[in-house]
């Protein structure tokens, strides 16, 4: 065997290994975007009945709130940033950093000081690598996020929000909107101080548009609020991890599928390549047979 | 006989719904029973044992960790960032929890371990205090 085909025949056996691997890589993605999608919907009855608690909350009473309250001249911003702890999901992360980006420079246009929180190791390293400060980071959960995690990056972005000195006057999230299996947006929104008139409600109870029962507070609306805003803060974040997941996998689902596809192209051509270096080998035997042949005849015929 | 409607719901799942007579669970102003027709009512949740009658004569028994509970129209939810069914406590796991917690003084987890042991009806007699 020559060395031209030699060498296509090893570039075609490493493409094909790739080539395994992305194909499972990709029908992992898949199954687990549907788990990811069973998350979400799993999660939407309690946030459906707790947004409705704190609209009810906020329609029957006056109570005031510190994270309900907007801070006269706010100064400085927090970013939650939501990103991936793996790659291989093609623009997942980048878009979501970029989105990020170009909010903090928005906020920063606004005279506020912008302080970076992260979820994700992704996004962590971007950060890191062009020494860019980062306040609080997460990283370990972002294709299976629990409640508990939402939980801990809540907690952490709510006493920095109620800190009476160093803390920061507003919370955005930056987070990846699955919207279909082919679709996923990076989107913002701003987590604190709550408005509790544009409380998110979902399509479905949005159409009721209820009035709400006098309800009876207990211990009192102050009491109710002051337990039911951070738990709407940590469902909020909870919902923002559980649509990431869900777009991480489907963001990789597809990267996968055309890394595929790319290599199912580059093993048909490199065949047809490694096909054309044998048969130009073969024939280059045959000349060369065949000159030696008439090369002998030539000089046994100059003998005679 | 006059019935609620009961959903309780964990931050992550369902946990149960059905129909009841009574439901008890413990609020920051101490145990509220909540029968059909009471006044609505929207109160903070404790941890501990939320007990629900059924209307077939049933219990069903579940230890449930912050939260709040809200009642309007003869429909009363129960959400909670966790909540349990008695017969998905591991008791093993609570007891080993509980032991855990009170080498480590740990007063979070050993209430609600013992809110688990409770409403999986392993600390036979014992009083929640």
């Amino acid at each position: 065997m020559g060395a031209q085909l030699r060498v296509y025949k090893r570039r075609i056996r490493s493409v094909t290994a790739t080539k395994k691997i992305t194909k499972a890589m990709e029908m992992i993605s898949a199954s687990r975007i549907v788990k990811a999608q069973r998350a979400v919907a799993a999660s939407t009855p309690y946030a459906d009945e707790l947004t409705r608690a704190v609209t009810a909350v906020a329609t029957r009473s006056n109570a005031k709130h510190p994270l309900t309250t907007e801070k006269p001249g706010a100064s400085r911003a927090a970013v939650l940033l939501i990103t991936a702890d793996r790659g291989l999901a093609g623009g997942y992360s980048t878009n979501a950093i970029k989105q990020a980006a170009a909010l903090s420079a928005q906020l920063r246009e606004e005279g506020k000081d912008v302080v970076t929180y992260i979820v994700g190791r992704k996004g962590v390293s971007y950060y890191n690598f062009r020494e860019l400060e980062v306040t609080g980071s997460w990283t370990g959960f972002s294709d299976k996020p629990t409640y508990g995690d939402a939980k801990a990056v809540a907690s952490d972005l709510i006493e920095a929000f109620v800190a009476e000195t160093g803390g920061v006057d507003e919370l955005h999230l930056v987070s990846t909107k699955f919207e279909s299996m082919l679709t996923q947006t990076a989107v913002t929104a701003r987590l604190l101080p709550l408005k509790l008139d544009e409380v998110q409600l979902s399509d479905e109870s949005k159409a009721k548009h209820e009035i709400f029962p006098l309800y009876d507070f207990e211990p009192s609306a102050e009491g109710v609020l002051d337990a039911l805003l951070p738990r709407y803060v940590e469902s909020r974040i909870y919902n923002a991890l559980l649509q990431s997941a869900a777009s991480e996998h489907a963001a990789r689902r597809r990267a996968m599928k055309s890394a595929t596809d790319n290599a199912g192209e580059l093993i048909k051509s490199l065949t047809r390549l490694a096909n054309s270096a044998r048969q130009a080998e073969i024939t280059q035997e045959i000349s060369e047979i065949v000159g030696g042949a008439n090369a002998l005849a030539d000089a046994s015929a100059g003998s005679e | 006989m006059a019935e609620l409607h009961v959903e309780l719901v964990a931050a992550d799942r369902k946990v149960w719904s059905g129909a009841a007579t009574i439901v008890v669970a413990r609020t920051a102003s101490g145990d509220t029973g909540i029968m059909p027709g009471h006044t609505p009512v929207l109160s903070v949740l404790e941890s501990g044992p939320v007990t629900i009658r059924t209307t077939d004569g049933g219990t069903v028994v579940a230890a449930v960790h912050g939260g709040f509970i809200s009642f309007a129209d003869n429909k009363l939810s129960l959400l909670a960032e966790i909540a349990e069914l008695a017969d998905e406590i591991d008791v093993a796991r609570a007891e080993r929890a509980l032991e855990n917690a009170k080498s480590e003084l740990d007063a979070h987890a050993e209430r609600r371990a013992e809110v688990r042991l409770v409403a999986a009806g392993a600390l036979g007699g014992h009083k929640l205090v």
